[in-house]
C-alpha cells in the first residue's frame, strides 16, 4: 500500500480532531504517515496510532517553531523526498493551506485547498470542495506531481482504525532548514484565552450573534450555555470590536456545520452563508421580516433577540432543571 | 520605497456566479465583475504605507498588478482611483483557466521585472477563495513572506504584523524586500473620491502579455493544470421553514417547543 503523508496538528502533544479526520481518510488511500513537528510526540501517539498511523515521523527542530510556515514546507519537502507518498494531506488552517502552497511549488505538484471529502480514484484521490458561498459542488483531482489536499474540518467522521492498539513506530527525522526560510520571525504569542465552551468548528450547537446584538453578547453567551454550544459572530459583530475574530463564522472566518445553528441579529449576507449554510438545522432570529437570513432558517422568530433569547434561555435551563 | 499590490478581478459575489459548462472554469464575461473586496485591503494597506512615509525619506510608489482578462482592467482602475501610482494589467489568452500554481507563475514573473521592495496580497480572493497565491510567488521569488496581517506597520525596512491564529495571536516580522498579505480586519479600504476618480484616467497603466515575461504559453492555462476539475454540481437551495412573530409574545415559547421537538434539549 502507498504511504500518504498527514501533516498532524497538535499542541503540546495533545492531537487536534482533524487530525483524526485526516488519519481517517488518509487510509482510505494507502498506509498514514504521520509527520509531528515539535515537542509532545510521546504524548501524541496514542490518538495517532488509534486513528491507523502506522509510523509516525518527529520532527524536533526547534526552529520549525521560531519561524513562519517556510521552514516547516522545507521539512515536509524532505521527508516526502524520502517517504516517496502518494498523497499529502494536511488541515485546511491558514498555516496549513500556506504550508501546502509552498509545498506544491517545490514539488512541483498540484493542489487542491479546502476539500470537504476525499475519496480514493482510479487516477489517484478525488476531491469534493463546496464553492462560491456553498452554491456548487466540485469534484478535482491533481493531475501533476504529488497531490497535495487540504482538508476542511469535518470533512470525516474520525474512526478507530483496525489496527488501533498498536503503538506507531517513531522515526526521529532531521532536517535542514536553510537561512532563506528563516526570514519571517515570530516576536511574540499571545495564547487565547480558553472559554470552557466548544471548539467552534467542532460543537453541535453554535449560537451566533451580529450586529442586532448592539454590542451585548451576553444573552447569546447565555443562550449558547444553557445548550452547551459554541459562541459564533459575524463580521459586523467582530469588525464592532464586540467579539474576537477566533469566533467569526464565514467566508472569512470558520466554516461550521454543526447540527443545530442559530443566527441572532444576523441578516444573513452571502458571505456569512458560506459559513453556516450547510448546518443540519437553521434558526434565525431577526426583527426584520425581510431579513435574507429567513430565506434558509428551518425556523425563523420575527422578533427582539433581546427579549426572546433571555426568555428561550431561562425555559431551557428550568426544562434541563 | 517600491509597493507592489497584486489584485485579482473577480466575478460579483453578490451576483449569480457560475461555471462555464465547456470547461469548467470560472465564467469571468458572463458575470459582472470587480475588484475582489479582500484586494481593496491590500491596496488601502499599501496607501496607508505610502502616506505614513518610508523610514528614508524616500518617495513611495505603489503599483497594482493584475493577471486577468480584458474586463480585469476595471480592477486596475479601481486601485488607481482608490490612489495607487500606476497599473500593471497581464492579459494573455493563453492564461485562461490557469490554477494558482500558474498564475503565481505569472505574478512572479512580472514582479521580477518590476523589483519591489514590498508585495502586498490580498488573504484570499473572493471566487478561487484559495489564499495561496501569496505563499507560492514568495516561494518562487525566495522572499521572506509575512502573511494574514490583521494590523501592520512598517518601521525603516522592518515590516511587523500581528497574526491571529486559532490558538494565540502572534507578532511576526520580517526585513524589506518581502511578501505581506493582509486581512479584511486589517483596515477599511477607502472609497475613490471625485478627484481620485480624475486623476486615474491619466495615470499610467501598462499591458504586459506571457511573452514579455519571458513564459511560454505551454507553462500556464487550462490545459497544463496541474489539477483539473471533473465535475460541478449546483447544490439545491435551502428552503425557508417556518417563520413565526413575536408581536403576540408566544415567539421564544414556541422557539423552545420548535428545539423540544427536534430533539435539541
Ligand atoms: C470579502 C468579504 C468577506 C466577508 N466575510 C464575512 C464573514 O466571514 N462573516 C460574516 O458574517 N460576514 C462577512 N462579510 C460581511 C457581510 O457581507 C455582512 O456585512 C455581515 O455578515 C453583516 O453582519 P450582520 O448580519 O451582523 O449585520 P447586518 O447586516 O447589519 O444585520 C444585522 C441584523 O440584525 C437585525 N437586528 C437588529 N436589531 C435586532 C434586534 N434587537 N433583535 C433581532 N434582530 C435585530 C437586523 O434586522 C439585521 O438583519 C464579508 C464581506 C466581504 C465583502
Ligand atoms: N490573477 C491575479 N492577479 C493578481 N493578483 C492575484 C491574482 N490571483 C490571486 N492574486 C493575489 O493573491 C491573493 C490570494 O489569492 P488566492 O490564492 O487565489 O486565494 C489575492 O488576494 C491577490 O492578492
Amino acid at each position: 500500500m502507498p504511504n500518504i503523508l498527514v501533516l498532524a496538528d497538535h499542541v503540546g502533544g495533545t492531537v487536534r480532531k482533524t487530525t483524526a479526520e485526516l488519519l481517517t481518510i488518509a487510509r482510505r488511500l494507502g498506509e498514514p504517515v504521520a509527520v509531528c513537528i515539535g515537542d509532545g510526540v510521546e504524548s501524541a501517539l496514542p490518538a495517532l496510532g488509534r486513528y491507523g498511523a502506522a509510523k509516525v515521523i518527529a520532527l524536533t527542530n526547534p526552529e520549525l517553531s521560531q519561524y513562519l510556515v517556510a521552514p516547516k514546507a522545507e521539512a515536509l519537502q524532505q521527508v516526502a523526498q524520502k517517504v516517496e507518498p502518494a498523497a499529502i494531506l494536511i488541515s485546511s488552517s491558514p498555516e496549513g493551506k500556506e504550508i501546502a502552497a509552498r509545498l506544491a511549488v517545490k514539488l512541483e505538484s498540484g493542489l487542491i485547498t479546502d476539500a470537504v471529502d476525499v475519496q480514493p480514484g482510479d487516477g489517484g484521490p478525488v476531491t469534493t470542495q463546496s464553492v462560491f458561498a456553498g452554491r456548487y459542488v466540485v469534484q478535482a483531482r491533481v493531475t501533476k506531481g504529488t497531490p497535495i489536499i487540504t482538508v476542511k474540518p469535518n470533512a470525516a467522521t474520525p474512526e478507530a482504525a483496525q489496527t488501533a492498539g498498536a503503538q506507531p513506530e517513531v522515526e526521529e527525522f532531521d532536517v535542514s532548514i536553510s537561512d532563506a526560510a528563516k526570514t519571517a520571525r515570530i516576536t511574540a504569542s499571545r495564547p487565547r484565552e480558553a472559554t470552557g465552551r466548544p471548539e467552534l468548528t467542532e460543537a453541535a450547537i453554535v449560537v451566533s450573534g451580529g450586529r442586532g446584538t448592539g454590542g451585548d453578547f451576553g444573552p447569546i453567551e447565555a443562550f449558547a450555555d444553557s445548550l452547551g454550544a459554541a459562541v459564533g459572530a459575524s463580521r459586523a459583530a467582530v469588525d464592532s470590536g464586540w467579539y474576537p475574530h477566533a469566533y467569526q463564522v464565514g467566508q472569512t472566518g470558520k466554516t461550521v456545520a454543526p447540527q443545530l445553528y442559530v443566527a441572532a441579529g444576523i441578516s444573513g449576507a452571502i458571505q456569512h452563508r458560506a459559513g453556516m449554510q450547510t448546518s443540519k438545522t437553521i434558526v434565525a432570529i431577526n426583527k426584520d421580516t425581510e431579513a435574507p437570513i429567513f430565506e434558509l432558517a428551518d425556523f425563523g422568530v420575527v422578533g427582539d433577540l433581546h427579549k426572546i433569547l433571555p426568555a428561550v434561555t431561562d425555559a431551557v435551563t428550568n426544562r434541563k432543571g | 520605497m517600491k509597493i507592489v499590490v497584486c489584485a485579482k478581478f473577480v466575478p460579483d459575489a453578490t451576483a449569480d456566479r457560475r461555471f462555464r459548462p465547456e470547461d469548467h472554469t470560472v465564467d469571468r464575461a458572463g458575470v459582472d465583475g470587480l475588484l475582489s473586496e479582500l484586494d481593496e485591503n491590500a491596496v488601502e494597506a499599501a496607501l496607508a504605507i505610502k502616506e505614513a512615509g518610508s523610514g528614508d525619506g524616500s518617495a513611495t510608489e505603489v503599483t497594482v498588478l493584475t493577471a486577468g482578462p480584458e474586463q480585469a482592467a476595471d480592477a486596475v482602475r479601481k486601485a488607481l482611483q482608490m490612489g495607487a501610482d500606476a497599473g500593471v494589467h497581464v492579459v494573455d489568452d493563453a492564461i485562461h483557466g490557469s490554477d494558482a500554481v500558474a498564475t503565481s507563475l505569472v505574478l512572479a514573473k512580472a514582479l521580477g521585472k518590476l523589483e519591489p521592495d514590498l508585495v502586498v496580497f490580498g488573504m484570499e480572493s473572493t471566487d478561487g477563495t484559495m489564499g495561496v497565491v501569496p505563499a507560492m510567488v514568495a516561494e518562487r521569488l525566495g522572499l521572506p513572506a509575512v502573511t494574514l496581517g490583521s494590523e501592520v506597520t512598517v518601521d525603516g525596512s522592518t515590516v511587523r504584523i500581528r497574526r491571529d491564529g486559532d490558538a494565540s495571536s502572534d507578532t511576526v516580522e520580517g526585513t524589506l524586500p518581502l511578501v505581506l498579505s493582509v486581512t479584511d480586519a486589517a483596515n477599511e479600504p477607502r472609497y475613490p473620491s471625485f478627484k481620485g476618480i480624475m486623476a486615474a484616467k491619466k495615470k499610467p497603466v501598462q499591458t504586459w502579455s506571457l511573452s514579455d515575461l519571458g513564459v511560454s504559453a505551454d507553462e500556464v492555462g487550462g490545459s497544463v493544470a496541474w489539477s483539473q476539475v471533473t465535475g460541478v454540481t449546483a447544490r439545491p437551495p435551502r428552503t425557508a421553514g417556518t417563520i413565526v412573530t413575536d408581536s403576540d409574545g408566544t415567539g421564544a415559547a414556541q422557539l423552545v417547543e420548535f428545539l423540544s421537538t427536534n430533539k435539541f434539549l
